[in-house]
């Protein structure tokens, strides 16, 4: 027979018992379901992840020389005998490089205001604030001229002006930090914390400022880059190391560490992807139990239909065109169940989005894999019974009552 | 006269749980082209045996069954299918219609597993349905129709693939007496036709429509003659 007649044959036993190939295929349509919207909000809270690492600053390179020891550490002694401002200008020029900053810490005293506090002033450049997506609050942000003339300016954190300057307008103020004085002109926007760190207890310095007047050094501990985008990262982490040891003599890559942010983004979006496929697969066991049910649909309908099996025989089908009408049938059965789920599963994740406030992405390539699952489904559950059928001895199925 | 069946030492032996039937203990028949043979017997007989082996429904433990100048024993299953479907025409007592299946396709059924040749179905169904005196009736399901008309449905599936032997198995078992008799007249005509007909029963006026009478007892056959009209 030919295979527009099998599908015919197929739909019309299909449609003739209603409401059991319903209920068969009710499993197929969940499991289906089931697949795509668990797929879709693991792809969701991934999305979601994503842009909340994105948010906190995501394309973001930090560059240090020395590389990590086997505990975990830097090594530092010989960090901040390697980077210098000259690398900053050297870095800036590569592609895809939105922001760059150096970064030099000195730690010490900040006394103003009403009282003092213990901090630690960072060196940077203003594109720092660029980097790390702050704002201020109030005041202006040291500028080139800053740098070039290691100013003594500063841009202060919540916390600091908290602790120096309660219910006081600190922009304009002068403190020293050391015995070097410093003038306020700027706050910046409170952040809050940050994995248990105090991020507003900071004091912003021009980089200039820090290492001449405070180290002494002309070595910076380390810089910080943003990315036009996340994907580039790599590219440009590549790219940053590269130059670094071109323009260092006697070192090489593992003489600088190039992190980005996207490591840790990585770790959250793996353990939401294994998430996701730990659901996806719970989802695809009601695929297999509805495949079972088809199964089990199709033993029961080649039972009541025996008779018919042995009428086809007499008139000359072959094993064959048995086992291709039940087999069929079965596929049909499944792929049906397939598409209404998939379907299904649209209006879900409609909902879950503009109703139940849940991301989830709808990820095409699940829909035709789902589909494709599907169809198998109703090939490897459908088999045995179709074999069953075409291996029926003609003389007793057409005896059969 | 060109010999269509011929069964040399047929023997076939079933067994039902522990008890071993003999159902056919070693048939010689030979039938020509153009036979309208009868074949009677008890149930029991063997005559149910021997139908499904000339049918290709069922194997010989042993003998030769020539069909159409080839030898059946030893064919397999696809074989076996492929000989039903182009040489042997099945009417069976209770009609065996597919259900809920139109009569214009239930006719149409032979064709579909008929491999290698293109023709048109529904055409040659409905020819087929028209021979049979149901050309009004295309589109009826079996249980719209009465038990004549579904046994001449049957007929017509019998006849659609133009085989040479049509095996009809107690095919008027479930007919009154009137439609009986209107059956057996399309057997005539069929026979008149050209068409070998070998027709299983156990009523005597059904057999008298035949020309020769075959009469099993036992797996054996115990007399083979002509009808004496």
């Amino acid at each position: 027979m030919r295979t527009s007649g099998l599908i015919k044959t197929a739909c019309k036993s299909i449609l003739r018992n209603r409401v059991r190939s319903f209920l068969t295929m009710l499993g197929i349509i969940i499991g289906v379901a089931s697949v795509i919207v668990m797929v879709a909000i693991g792809e969701g809270a991934q999305l979601q992840i994503r842009q909340q690492i994105e948010a906190m600053g995501t394309n973001v390179l930090t560059v240090r020389a020395g590389s990590m020891s086997a505990r975990g550490g830097v090594r530092t002694n010989v960090a901040r005998r390697i980077l210098t401002l000259q690398d900053i200008e050297r870095l800036r020029v590569l592609p895809g490089i939105v922001a760059i900053s150096p970064v030099s810490r000195a730690s010490g005293r900040i006394v103003g205001g009403i009282g003092n506090w213990q901090t630690t002033a960072m060196g940077v450049t203003d594109d720092f604030l660029v980097i790390r997506d702050w704002e201020l609050d109030d005041g202006v942000m040291f500028t080139d001229q800053d740098i070039r003339s290691a100013g003594k300016v500063a841009v202060i954190g919540k916390t600091v002006a908290d602790e120096l300057f309660p219910n006081i307008d600190p922009i304009g103020a002068s403190v020293r930090i050391g015995t070097m004085p410093v003038r306020i002109i700027g706050l910046l926007r409170e952040r809050g914390q940050n994995m248990g760190d105090d991020q507003d207890d900071i004091v912003l310095l021009p980089v200039t400022t820090v290492m001449q007047r405070m180290s002494g050094t002309r070595f910076i501990d380390q810089i910080m880059i943003s990315t036009e985008t996340m994907d580039i990262i790599p590219d440009v982490q590549g790219a940053v190391l590269a130059t670094l040891v071109a323009s260092h003599r006697g070192t090489n890559e593992d003489s600088f560490n190039v992190r980005s942010q996207s490591e840790i983004m990585e770790r959250a979006t793996e353990t939401s992807r294994t998430m996701t496929a730990l659901l996806a697969a719970i989802a695809g066991v009601s695929l297999v139990v509805g495949g079972i049910g088809i199964m089990n649909i199709m033993l029961v309908s080649v039972t009541e239909r025996t008779r018919e099996i042995g009428i086809r025989m007499a008139v000359g089908a072959r094993e064959r065109d048995i086992l291709m009408q039940f087999l069929i049938e079965s596929i049909v059965l499944s792929v049906m169940g397939g598409v209404i789920g998939v379907a299904l599963s649209v209006v879900l994740i409609y909902v879950m989005n503009d109703v139940a406030g849940i991301a989830a992405v709808f990820e095409p390539a699940t829909v035709l894999m789902s589909l494709a699952f599907s169809g198998f489904v109703g090939v490897f559950f459908g088999f045995y019974p179709a074999r069953k059928a075409a291996r029926l001895n003609p003389i007793q199925a057409l005896r059969f009552e | 006269m060109k010999t269509l069946i011929k069964l040399t030492s047929i023997v076939k032996t079933y067994r039902m749980g522990d008890v071993i039937v003999n159902a056919l203990r070693g048939v010689d028949v030979v039938i020509n082209e153009g036979e309208f043979v009868a074949v009677m017997g008890a149930s029991g007989s063997g005559k149910s045996t021997m139908m499904n082996v000339i049918g290709c429904l069922d194997l010989p433990d042993s003998g030769s069954f020539m069909l159409d100048g080839k030898e059946v024993f030893g064919m397999n299953r696809r074989n076996l299918a492929d000989l039903r479907n182009t040489k042997i025409g099945f009417v069976f007592q209770n009609f065996s219609l597919l259900a809920r299946t139109t009569a214009l396709e239930n006719v149409e059924l032979p064709m579909h597993y008929r491999h290698g040749k293109k023709m048109d179905y529904r055409a040659a169904a409905r020819a087929a349905l028209e021979k049979v005196g149901l050309g009004e009736r295309l589109d009826h399901m079996p249980n719209q129709l009465s038990g004549g008309q579904q046994q001449r449905v049957a007929i017509a599936r019998a006849i659609v693939n133009d085989p040479p032997l049509i095996l009809a198995d107690e095919p008027t078992g479930a007919l009154d007496t009137q439609t009986s008799a209107e059956v057996m007249q399309l057997f005539i005509d069929l026979n008149n036709n050209g068409k070998t007909i070998v027709l299983v029963t156990h009523e005597p006026e059904i057999a008298a429509y035949a020309k020769r009478l075959i009469r099993m007892r036992d797996g054996l056959i115990i007399s083979d003659e002509p009808v004496v009209k």
